[in-house]
């Protein structure tokens, strides 16, 4: 097997050396009725060739674009990623190192970190951000606990506007060690209802998500200023699509304390949902009850700049049971590239690909209500949206998917109260002709 | 030794992003518009955050040069214990970059979605075979975050059972993230001693457990490399008082078709793929924490299930015990390719990994314990554990020799952890190495002891041949400095 050097020879004498006889008296020291009586019962060692068939035989029966025209987002976006980037990636001293506890062999991942958190706070308008989390839908949970910790207090809301599966994920997080979580309903315009936040200082945290989950881009202004009216509650920004902040003025500008969401859209595959990476930004006094690993800046021996991993200590190897978080491994390399992705763009570039998602999306927005498609929202969006289809269209979107088109995701399964209602979503690889193809069917 | 690996050469220096940018360039082929501007209300509107403008050239030549301050598995033995820094192989970056993969919505309809449908329930099948627990979930992220669903998966299971329960036993000997994962979920950790052999008594085991505690979280083999032999009296004991025992996986690497976790009395336990299964570390992630356990505990498994009807694969949220969801889709499924690509290749030479993985750190253990103290002088498994005892005499730490070994070309061993013995360095080689490398690696250890008696001055000044020397890391957390 060429992932294992030994040869018979070397193996005899590595034995000799240990003073053993055979690879079996290795473990020796394990009971007896311990020991595994039976073989692995696994398949016949492929070939590299025989694999790749395998692989492409498996991949082929996957439904991705181009060949399919996607019109799904909600939480996966399909953007376009610069091949440069993806062979960074595979310099294998990046993706072929561990968590660098050792800062002298490297540098490279910890500045790489250092930029992006650098990069990740100037886009979400916050103070600090940390190496990552695992997804978007963890970091909100984790972002939750965070407040609660401060707070002290028990009890969250959050919108029912947020990703269904990320209010999944945090009831399971906060449901075990027993907090209460309230959901905020929704207002006709799809955007949340804050109304019943009278008295914020039974809350530790409001979450709200923007653009939230019908894609709609939610007042964070109105919503601070109701959320702060108690200082010390939590004012938490969650989002799926980070690139609207390339575009929309970012939640920090509102006062957020925690900003927190799903990175994947900055350069990292879709990958069937994973892995993606978890943003996550704070104001700089909360940065010592943050989760998650942070770099920092300092100097060498020699006076020289140099970045470590630091604020260990608030971390679980050090603080154990009373740590922040039990996150160690986190999502690294996703948030290298996106980090690099986000350099790709610069400052203008980000802003121009972001007005690009928007204005795809007003164009098939406009180009579906020309056909006589109704959109039940009207508040501002970025590069998804609903519209409400006409009765039974449950039927003629299988139709759809034989000639390859997805056109988009049923609402139903996840808000009852919007049956024929799909969300849509127009990216930058979304070409006219798709969007043009998509209006003709499903009015015909 | 014939020639030390480590050595200098040009190293370039390179600034942060922000200190090369020039406004008005950019470093990506923005596509066609062909739509019209749409307007969009200007108090929504920014002006654009505050980023460098960067050329492709800029940008590819940054990361380069970044990159070569970096220490990866391929550059080099990277013996990190606990951690299993085994080849990553090539082939697995291929089949996880395949467009179909790579591509792939996670919200597709399941008739869209066979191929990977089929390898996540493949893939369940064959960790299922290897731990011999038959329930799997593919979903958590990350070991830390596998333990964190088994704790959920202990806790719904007594609660379920009538009789929610408080406590969790963590041995001395287990792993760091364990008291934590168990406290988030609101268990109460007590801390459970090892004995004078490095591993767990039944008698003690037998003296804390009682029907207010939920289980026991051990790591086997344990920090120290040991086996727990005695793991079958203690789930004996943790099972005759309604508990459940859970193992971290992380060392799953020394026990592939040696050891049945299923037949030795685990309940649960999670494996960590970026560690036995091949994936690569990524400097920090992304890993792969999947959970494995018996079937009486399968209806507590996260939400949504892959199943098989016949011929195809559907996915199921129908589990009204599960504990619910732990990821926003099914997991990280571009490092389940990987870890499905390399079970594919390896099939029963897993054993063999395994073996060959346990005869390289017993190779170093005896090579080595004349050069450092061993602490538990006796037969390992995957990793070997030595401290600086010898060496405290010439005022030479640990530290210092994890930072000299860097000079000598190598990755240094994980340090100070466990902290049952005082100084360890605990060397896990994986089975990826060959005799000629640990025998460069070895004989670096002893001039490295040799110079601590002649020369320790050579050791408490190293690194000296990389990047940046020994940093300041008590600045960095006095004056937090996260942001540029």
């Amino acid at each position: 097997m060429r992932y294992l050097p030994h040869t018979e020879e070397e193996i005899a004498e590595m034995l000799r050396a240990i003073g053993l006889k055979s690879l079996d008296n290795l473990f020796d020291t394990i009971p007896s009725d311990c020991l595994r009586k039976e073989a692995l019962n696994l398949p016949t060692p492929l070939t590299e060739w025989e694999l790749d068939t395998h692989m492409d035989a498996l991949a082929s029966k996957m439904a991705v674009p181009p060949e399919y025209k996607i019109f799904l987002g909600a939480g996966s976006y399909h953007h376009f990623i610069p091949e440069a980037v993806k062979q960074l990636l595979l310099r294998s001293e990046f993706y072929t190192a561990y968590t660098p506890y050792q800062p002298e062999i490297s540098q490279g991942t910890l500045q790489a970190i250092y930029e992006y958190q650098t990069l990740v706070a100037s886009l979400l308008g916050m103070e600090v951000a940390n190496a990552s989390m695992y997804d978007g839908a963890s970091a909100l949970a984790e972002a939750l606990l965070m407040a609660i910790r401060v707070t002290k207090r028990k009890k969250v809301a959050i919108s029912s506007l947020i990703h269904p599966n990320y209010r999944l994920v945090v009831q399971t997080y906060l449901g075990a060690p027993g907090f209460e979580i309230v959901e905020l309903p929704a207002l006709k315009d799809g955007t949340t209802d804050l109304s019943s936040i009278n008295h914020p200082d039974e809350y530790a945290a409001v979450a709200i998500q923007s653009p939230n989950f019908l894609g709609c881009i939610e007042d964070l202004e109105a919503a601070g200023k109701r959320i702060h009216s108690d200082h010390r509650t939590f004012f938490i920004v969650a989002f799926t699509e980070p690139l609207a902040y390339g575009l929309l003025k970012p939640p920090g500008a509102f006062d957020a304390d925690i900003v927190c969401g799903e990175g994947q859209s900055l350069g990292v595959p879709q990958s069937f949902g994973g892995p993606g990476l978890g943003m996550f930004a704070s104001k700089l006094k909360y940065v010592r009850r943050m989760p998650g690993r942070l770099v920092g800046q300092t100097v060498d021996k020699d006076g020289k700049r140099g970045f470590v991993l630091t604020l260990a200590t608030r971390e679980q190897h050090i603080r154990r049971e009373r740590a922040t978080s039990n996150i160690c491994s986190n999502e690294g390399l996703c948030a290298l590239a996106s980090a690099m992705y986000m350099a790709t763009l610069g400052k203008t570039g980000i802003r121009e690909l972001a007005a690009l998602n928007h204005d795809k999306a007003e164009y098939l927005k406009n180009g579906l209500a020309g056909a006589g498609v109704s959109l039940p929202f009207e508040t501002p969006t970025f590069n998804e949206f609903v519209a409400r289809f006409p009765a039974g269209f449950k039927e003629r979107y299988h139709q759809l998917i034989k000639k390859k088109i997805v056109a988009g995701l049923d609402l139903s399964p996840f808000y009852p109260e919007l049956k024929d209602h799909y969300l849509l979503c127009a990216t930058e690889a979304t070409t006219k002709e798709d969007m043009d193809t998509l209006i003709k069917e499903v009015v015909s | 030794m014939k020639e030390q690996l480590g050595t200098t050469g040009l190293t370039l220096n390179e600034p942060l992003l922000w200190e090369k940018g020039r406004e008005g360039r950019i470093g990506f082929s923005m596509p066609k518009r062909d739509i019209d501007p749409a307007p969009l209300d200007e108090a929504l509107v920014r002006n654009g955050p505050d980023f460098p403008g960067l050329s492709e050239v800029d940008v590819v030549r940054h990361y380069t040069r970044l990159s070569q301050w970096n220490y990866g598995v391929d550059s080099g033995l990277y013996p990190l214990g606990s951690c299993t820094m085994k080849y990553n192989p090539k082939t697995n970056e291929r089949q996880a970059a395949l467009r179909g993969f790579a591509g792939a919505h996670p919200l597709l309809p399941d008739t869209l979605s066979q191929g990977i449908l089929a390898l996540m329930f493949n893939l369940e099948q064959y960790l299922a075979e290897i731990t011999g627990l038959p329930a799997v979930t593919l979903q958590p992220a990350a070991g830390a975050h596998g333990e964190l669903t088994g704790m959920m998966i202990v806790r719904a299971y007594h609660i379920d059972a009538g009789a929610p329960r408080h406590k969790i036993l963590i041995p001395d000997t287990a792993h760091g993230t364990n008291p934590a994962s168990s406290a988030i979920c609101g268990f109460n950790p007590i801390p459970v001693k090892s004995n004078e052999r490095g591993v767990l008594s039944p008698e003690y085991i037998a003296s804390v457990m009682d029907e207010d505690t939920a289980g026991i979280m051990i790591t086997n083999p344990n920090t120290l490399g040991l086996f727990e032999e005695n793991i079958k009296e203690i789930a004996d004991i943790v099972h005759s008082k309604g508990g459940l025992v859970y193992v971290d996986g992380a060392n799953m690497n020394a026990m592939m078709g040696i050891v049945s976790m299923g037949e030795i009395g685990v309940d649960l336990m999670h494996l960590n793929l970026h560690k036995t299964f091949s994936t690569p570390h990524g400097g920090g992630g992304p890993g792969a924490g999947p959970v494995c356990s018996r079937e009486n505990l399968a209806p507590f498994l996260p939400v949504p299930r892959v199943e098989k009807h016949e011929d195809a694969y559907t996915v199921s949220y129908d589990y009204p015990k599960s504990i619910g969801k732990v990821h926003a889709f099914y997991g990280n499924v571009g490092i389940l390719v990987r870890a499905y690509s390399y079970i594919l290749s390896m099939g029963q030479n897993l054993k063999k990994a395994s073996q060959l993985a346990v005869l390289n750190a017993n190779y170093v253990k005896e090579k080595l314990k004349d050069t450092f103290f061993l602490p538990y002088d006796r037969p390992c498994m995957h990793e070997c554990v030595f401290t600086d005892k010898y060496q405290e005499a010439h005022r030479v730490s640990t530290l210092d020799i994890a930072k000299r070994l860097i000079d000598y070309g190598f990755h240094p061993p994980t340090i100070y952890f466990p902290l049952v013995v005082h100084g360890a360095l605990m060397i896990e080689p994986t089975e990826t190495e060959s005799k000629e490398s640990l025998d460069i690696f070895i004989e670096s250890c002893k001039a490295i002891a040799k110079e601590a008696q002649k020369n320790p001055q050579l050791l408490s000044e190293a690194p000296t041949k990389t990047k940046v020397r020994r940093m300041d890391e008590t600045q960095a957390a006095r004056h937090p400095h996260l942001a540029g």
